[in-house]
């Protein structure tokens, strides 16, 4: 293990303890990280644009391929930075409606057919009782059709709509907890990771130092 | 004209590129190929607005010596490394930009989304109550799902076959009633853009 | 203030304090748990594990370094699973701070290996607007990527050549901690019939039961745990498998805090009543 990894790491685990100091309360050294974060991730993005955006896809072709029509987009990329100007921002909408319109087109026939359509085909399932899938199936079907009859504002939620809502509500209430239970594992897995580099740290650094 | 064109564009394109998708001819998909290839153009100067506005915020901050100006030096400081940094040295594995990434940003983000552990524990012991049938529903299900990741002996098979129920059955059931209202009320958004009705991405005059 | 009322309003900081001796413990002496495997996470290992040598995967690493603790274990196995039989990788990272992600893991497996460049795996790199991307690659990988990651042509690539779109790739392994993964299922199974499997963080993986129901995915691995389901599987590294035992202190920890409360707070309406 060289010496630069050996600084490299302890400038990243000086970081760590850092931003872990926000646990006591707000502190400098807590914001000093902060602000560094957000100053390094706009340059990082901003030079990942130029190498893997401009270069290929301006540059490259107008300047060594002769494909002067990307000329075009790039007008109109420029056109969305008079968002800024009080006086000239009417320019950017141009660009942006052509962006919103091909963006939105696209979506309606796939959304429509990938989010609605398949799942409510997915919902058709058999429902008999010669074995216990079958009555999962029924319960997935009724589960599916409470929830939406909950989401279901425009009728007063009485009578059997006012069951069905409650059925759906309790539905829902079991989706959420599933939910709760998986996000607990995936916030508790971000802070075993971090606690685990902070003792590969202290491995390297016992290491380098005595050689164990 | 500078709300009538932006309102005839989103409706011309938005509606080419839906037909579109039912009609696979050539001549549409030479125009549906260079569209999406125009507005990848576009994302990458569009993009960058962020940026600059960034770069605004705290330079003003600095020159008006706002309170805690100095952190703003720091935040214009490392912008200024990575986009010297990285035309200078270049973007591969083992360059300055890329260590900078590694050991500076990566360690910073992932610590800060890690404090979200401790909040989550304290928000679970504080609010998780059993007060109604529903409450206690969610917190029984969330606890069965949690138990899943501990071994439990005997217990520790039924358990993660119960588990699995609940994710297939009544948890799948209620994220796919969420996800068919989501994908109604996109499409119904959608058509609103493309209709005119809805012309909040233009801003104010 | 009596022991149940304080048995419910502890101090946040003790909390914190107790959730952190939680997660150490397990770090400073380690045990191994039991991982149970799940047919939605064995269903990608069968798939990989069928591809034969030459055979292309498409593997979408759209996540953030603040999701790399759940993710980046299931990118590392499935990426030295292909390198292991010489499946060919094309890789991509549609999310903004992926790319670098991406060449770290593709640098240091590719150096194990002894995998090439243009041979072995091409990394397309990161484009803006994954939407319109994603459904720009069904067309040609060329419309959003004339060049690889390191700026080279995609047309002088060996293991590009003839290979057009979606329909030269066996599957599709997205890997993420965004909304990127809804575009991979809407837009490129949707209107390209890609054959998907992916990788969230544990925050998301409810959400994604109902499309491995209707098929529209046919695998999914959720979280640490599905990353560690897949490394027993694969037998390619152990990093998800070692973090598990630190997830089983943590959560007993925070189910006893939930109990905790819970006895607090029904024992204090209890003498309320009284």
């Amino acid at each position: 293990m060289d010496l630069g990894t050996i600084i490299w790491n302890t400038v990243a685990l000086f970081l760590t303890l850092c931003i872990f100091s926000f646990l006591y309360k707000d502190n400098p050294f807590y914001k000093f990280a902060e602000h560094l974060v957000v100053g390094v991730s706009a340059g990082y993005f901003a030079i990942i644009l130029y190498f893997n955006g401009f270069l290929p896809k301006v540059w490259e072709p107008v300047t060594q391929r002769g494909e002067w029509w990307y000329l075009l987009p790039t007008i109109l990329g420029m056109m969305t930075w008079a968002r800024f100007s009080k006086k000239w921002s009417w320019i950017s909408r141009f660009a942006i409606a052509f962006y919103m319109g091909i963006a939105v087109g696209v979506a309606i026939p796939l959304e429509m057919q990938q989010r609605v359509i398949k799942q409510l085909h997915a919902t058709m399932l058999p429902v008999h009782f010669t074995n216990i899938q079958g009555v999962w199936n029924l319960l997935i079907m009724l589960g599916v059709l409470c929830g939406l009859i909950y989401f279901f504002f425009s009728m007063g939620h009485k009578g059997v709509v006012g069951g069905a809502a409650r059925l759906g509500i309790w539905i829902l209430m079991i989706g959420f907890g599933a939910g709760f239970g998986l996000t607990v594992m995936g916030r508790i897995s971000l802070l075993a990771d971090r606690i685990t580099e902070i003792h590969n740290w202290y491995l390297m650094v016992t290491k380098a130092l005595w050689g164990f | 004209m500078r709300r009538q064109l932006p309102i005839i564009i989103v409706f011309v394109s938005g509606a080419f590129m839906a037909i579109q998708y039912f009609i696979p001819h050539d001549a549409g998909v030479f125009f549906y190929e260079y569209g999406l290839d125009w507005i990848i153009v576009i994302g990458i100067f569009a993009m960058l607005l962020g940026i600059w506005s960034l770069f605004k915020v705290q330079l003003d901050k600095v020159v008006k010596r706002s309170p805690g100006w100095g952190y703003s030096v720091v935040a214009l400081g490392g912008l200024f490394f990575m986009l010297i940094g990285g035309p200078l040295w270049g973007i591969e594995e083992g360059t300055p930009f890329m260590k900078v990434f590694w050991y500076i940003y990566t360690p910073i983000q992932a610590t800060m989304f890690s404090l979200l552990a401790f909040y989550i524990a304290s928000a679970a012991y504080r609010a998780f109550r059993a007060r109604t049938v529903l409450a206690t529903i969610l917190l029984l299900t969330a606890m069965v799902i949690m138990l899943r990741l501990i071994p439990l002996g005997p217990i520790s098979g039924p358990n993660q076959k119960l588990a699995t129920w609940i994710l297939m059955v009544p948890s799948m059931a209620a994220n796919r009633a969420i996800l068919i209202g989501i994908g109604l009320g996109i499409v119904a958004t959608c058509l609103k853009i493309i209709l005119g009705i809805e012309r909040a991405y233009m801003g104010r005059d | 203030m009596n022991f149940y009322e304080r048995l419910m309003n502890l101090d946040r900081r003790w909390v914190y304090l107790v959730v952190g001796i939680a997660v150490i413990i397990p770090v400073l002496n380690p045990f191994r748990v039991p991982v149970y495997v799940t047919q939605e996470v064995k269903a990608i290992y069968d798939c990989v594990e069928s591809l034969e040598p030459g055979d292309i995967l498409f593997l979408a690493i759209d996540y953030d370094p603040q999701a790399m603790a759940e993710v980046h274990p299931m990118a590392k196995a499935i990426m030295r699973q292909c390198f292991a039989k010489d499946v060919k990788l094309i890789i991509s990272a549609l999310s903004q701070n992926g790319p670098g992600m991406a060449e770290q893991l593709i640098s240091e497996l590719s150096k194990e290996f002894g995998k090439k460049s243009g041979i072995d795996y091409c990394y397309l790199g990161y484009k803006p607007y994954f939407s319109i991307v994603i459904l720009g690659m069904g067309q040609n990988f060329r419309i959003p990527f004339p060049t690889d990651y390191y700026g080279v042509p995609l047309d002088s690539l060996p293991m590009m050549r003839g290979v057009q779109n979606y329909d030269d790739v066996k599957v599709v392994i997205d890997i993420s901690s965004g909304n990127i993964t809804d575009y991979w299922i809407i837009y490129g199974n949707g209107r390209y019939n890609v054959k998907l499997a992916v990788g969230v963080t544990g925050v998301m993986t409810a959400n994604y039961y109902p499309y491995l129901a209707s098929g529209q995915i046919f695998g999914l691995m959720g979280g640490l745990k599905g990353a560690s389901e897949y490394e027993v599987l694969s037998k390619q590294g152990d990093r998800a498998i070692k973090m598990m035992s630190i997830q089983t202190t943590a959560h007993i920890v925070i189910i006893l805090f939930i109990v905790a409360g819970n006895i607090g707070y029904f024992m204090s309406r209890k003498k309320k009543i009284k």
